[in-house]
């Protein structure tokens, strides 16, 4: 047992916290305030991690190569394209989530496309952008319960409805469109579909106005007889109930520990930054009994507890990922602590610093913003809650509801 | 009539109350508390009287372990297979004989001779002492003590105290003793019959910080001479060996004190839980300990000391925190109402998952922090951060578990009532074992 970072991954981590200082820090009040303007100065950032991943997959981060198909299986330890993708991550989002995720080439349907594209789509998609469809206007996270229809015409599918929430889903050049074949059926009908933009049929509603992450558009995407070649299905296009979900699903077992990171990352922002404006008042040395510490520092050391325990938790997820052992509970587990402590220790970090944490001089009530969406999407808080206490109990969506 | 045990023993009160030692330490509270919890118990006597140790092979210079050499740069969450061996022993151990004992020792205070000698079979003593004094260890393995305190406390953490405090002093000693402390204690613990031994620390008052003790140690010619109350020390009454804490002129130290020494007395102060490891506060009046005694060297670190403790309390608290999980996940789908599984609710459900979460978190900085001590890296702030996360969300599942049961969880019928007094012991207690 060793619970440490190694050292292969230290350089990523330090060339995106040097990203995270030197370019999105900033910049970052300027996005946050022109909410829907595109962020220029990330295209040259984008071709530089473009750079860390066409080389060795093993110690390369981001999304295109998550997933647990891509590194051999020789029975030794692997730290690697997960664990590091998840630390670039928290990096990253220590400067700013919005850039994050709003990164050219690094979407999430890049990393449903590395989970489970067949060597094919990998090489045909190669280089794209790829934003995630999955929510729709009358399903959130019940991710079942999906209307956009997919029918087969000859050697296309014909997609028709409304997708909302698509991050990045203007500027990306595909969209990874989940859809049923038959919505009799349920879950095992679901299948995802790449669509580029340009497809007939594809027209952008509407870009969101939102609370925080204003860096990162959020596109409502309608599809009207929008035909999609049939080689752009992602997985095994046969429906099999007996699968039922689990090829669409097994991608949250990649993204849950990454979103994860994200909120580790802007949970570290706001904490350290309380930590150096209260530090002419604190003494903080891990000495004290936390009980016996001012209620403040008693604080700090509590949140600083809970963050460090969902470091862990999201590295021992990306851990289990790169070891091709099965982790959807533990990635959930990963999601459910980081997304409320993240959430949780923003806003406290916000409060504790007066009028300071809630003014723009400051980033802390950027972050206090930025930070609640971590807890939603790739599945709420209660999501991941129903998730681990059904596979706990081993009870099924129907008996937990 | 001659006088008997209670009436020496009345004399020797009636000395200790005109004291004036006790209003300068300002002890007099105390002790008069005290007084009179022996008195009404029919006064346990003077702490277990001295076995001989005899000492093994004489050691130019300390024993050290090295770190273990199975670790490699990269994170890695697997066990070796020696220690997945014995994990599964401690398992089966903990499953056959300690949960079924575990009410029974609770009731009665004590974890019994039997289940010691069991516990002794699984031969966990000679992990704590150098091959070259006669154990089997061969390199530090703070992780396989913090995994076999977990699977311990799966079982039952009084009984896991019992087990483990005479294996902390073992493992302190092959840490921090001096090479004639070590040549001195060590060999017995390796032996057949090895003796009882516990740590104590903590000292009865509110927001105890183990950095500031009130137990003194002064310095007379070659001795110190130690005054003061530790409180909850598990084997208190019946250790032949303790390790005790003290301020000495020169900060916190801690003194190697064979039982039976003149002025060292276990009182009688029962606790909410942990009852089975038969702790007791110690009473320290003029107790005086050859120089020689304090343990370590140049290399003692106190702050480690403590810290080494904390973490096995964390690893106990993580073990009867996963029984407390795995005991409420059948009984809320088997419990039914309005006509259904309670675990079909998410209130109930939540709970549940939340002490999933919670339990993953103590254990991941519980590990963390082991792991670094295990390389010899500084862990203060892991252990830190570890405690202050574990006893608050221990303390929540010891809640929850009886929350669950309902009035069920509130009665002797279901063992969550006792690993709700139990998992209190991790807010407060310090001292009494060591990784």
């Amino acid at each position: 047992m060793n619970i440490e970072i190694p050292k292969k991954i230290r350089p990523i981590i330090n060339n995106a916290h040097q990203v995270a200082l030197s370019v999105f820090r900033p910049i970052s009040r300027k996005y946050d305030r022109a909410e829907h303007e595109a962020p220029k100065e990330l295209e040259m950032l984008a071709s530089v991690l473009d750079g860390f991943n066409e080389g060795d997959p093993e110690s390369s981060a981001g999304a295109t190569r998550t997933g647990k198909g891509r590194i051999s299986n020789d029975g030794t330890v692997k730290n690697g394209a997960n664990m590091s993708t998840c630390l670039g991550a928290m990096e990253l989002c220590y400067g700013d989530t919005g850039f994050l995720l709003a990164m050219p080439r690094q979407g999430l349907g890049n990393a449903a496309i590395a989970a489970v594209a067949n060597d094919e789509q990998l090489k045909r998609f190669d280089g794209k952008w790829a934003a995630m469809a999955i929510t729709e206007p009358g399903c959130g996270s019940d991710s079942a319960a999906i209307r956009t229809t997919a029918r087969k015409d000859g050697d296309h599918y014909v997609l028709n409805g409304e997708k909302i929430f698509v991050t990045s889903g203007e500027r990306a050049d595909c969209v990874v469109v989940w859809a049923t074949l038959d919505p009799a059926i349920g879950r095992a009908a679901i299948k995802s579909f790449v669509v580029e933009w340009g497809t007939p049929g594809m027209e952008l509603g509407r870009l969101e106005k939102k609370l925080g992450i204003k860096a990162s558009d959020t596109a409502a995407i309608n599809f009207v007889d929008c035909r999609v070649p049939a080689e752009n299905l992602l997985g095994n296009p046969e429906i099999d109930v007996k699968k039922g979900f689990g090829g669409v699903m097994e991608t949250f077992d990649n993204t849950r520990p990454l979103v994860a990171s994200m909120a580790i990352g802007v949970a570290r922002a706001s904490l350290e930054r309380l930590r150096e404006l209260l530090a002419e008042q604190i003494e903080y040395n891990y000495d004290k009994p936390v009980d016996n510490c001012s209620a403040v520092e008693a604080e700090l050391y509590r949140m600083e507890a809970e963050w460090e325990a969902a470091y862990w938790l999201a590295i021992r997820a990306a851990w289990m990922a790169d070891n091709k052992q099965s982790n959807s509970l533990e990635a959930s587990i990963s999601k459910a602590k980081a997304g409320r402590v993240g959430n949780a220790i923003t806003l406290r970090c916000a409060e504790l610093a007066g009028t300071l944490g809630y003014t723009e001089d400051e980033l802390l009530e950027k972050w206090a913003r930025d930070s609640k969406i971590l807890d939603i999407f790739e599945g709420t808080q209660q999501i991941q809650q129903l998730i681990i206490a059904r596979r706990l109990l081993g009870l099924s969506s129907s008996e937990l509801k | 009539m001659a006088k008997d045990a209670v009436g020496y023993a009345l004399s020797t009160l009636n000395r200790m109350a005109s004291s004036e030692l006790l209003d300068k330490l300002g002890l007099r509270k105390l002790v008069e508390r005290m007084a009179y919890t022996l008195t009404r118990t029919g006064f346990q006597v003077i702490t277990t009287s001295a076995r001989t140790f005899k000492g093994g092979p004489r050691l130019d210079k300390p024993e050290r372990l090295n770190k273990p050499g199975h670790t490699t740069d990269l994170f890695d969450l697997n066990i070796t297979d020696e220690q997945q061996m014995i994990r599964d022993s401690v398992r089966a151990f903990a499953t056959d004989v300690l949960r079924p004992g575990a009410e029974h020792a609770d009731e009665n205070a004590t974890t019994s001779d039997e289940t010691i000698a069991a516990a002794l079979e699984l031969g966990l003593n000679f992990f704590a002492v150098p091959e070259s004094l006669g154990g089997a260890a061969s390199e530090r393995s703070p992780v396989t003590t913090m995994l076999l305190a977990e699977d311990l406390a799966w079982g039952d953490m009084g009984q896991a105290i019992a087990i483990l405090a005479p294996m902390g002093v073992a493992n302190a000693l092959t840490q921090w003793g001096t090479a004639e402390q070590q040549s001195r204690y060590l060999p017995a613990f390796a032996s057949e019959n090895p003796p009882k031994a516990t740590i104590a620390l903590a000292e009865p008052r509110p927001l105890f910080d183990p950095l500031q003790l009130q137990t003194l140690a002064e310095r007379d010619g070659d001795s110190y001479v130690l005054n003061g109350v530790k409180s909850l020390v598990p084997l208190a009454g019946e250790a032949e060996l303790f390790l005790i804490a003290a301020q000495a002129d020169d900060g916190p130290a801690v003194f190697i004190v064979e039982g039976g020494a003149e002025g060292l007395r276990a009182g009688d102060d029962p606790s909410m839980g942990i009852r089975a490891c038969a702790q007791r506060p110690l009473q320290l009046e003029n107790v005086r300990v050859p120089a020689s005694q304090r343990l370590g060297t140049d290399d003692f670190d106190y702050r480690a000391f403590v810290d080494l403790g904390t973490l096995a309390w964390c690893a106990l608290a993580i073990g009867t925190s996963q029984a407390v999980l795995d005991y409420v996940i059948p009984y809320c789908n088997e419990r039914k109402a309005f006509g259904e599984p309670i675990s079909h609710r998410q209130a109930v459900a939540f709970m549940i998952a939340d002490m999933a979460i919670e339990l993953d978190a103590m254990r991941m900085l519980t590990w963390r922090a082991v792991c670094r001590a295990e390389q010899g890296k500084p862990f203060r702030r892991e252990a830190h951060l570890a405690r202050t996360l574990c006893k608050e969300k221990a303390m929540q599942i010891g809640t929850d578990g009886v929350q669950l049961l309902g009035g069920h969880g509130f009665t002797k019928e279901y063992p969550v009532e006792r690993w709700y007094r139990d998992l209190r012991a991790i807010g407060v207690a310090f001292g009494g074992l060591h990784l």
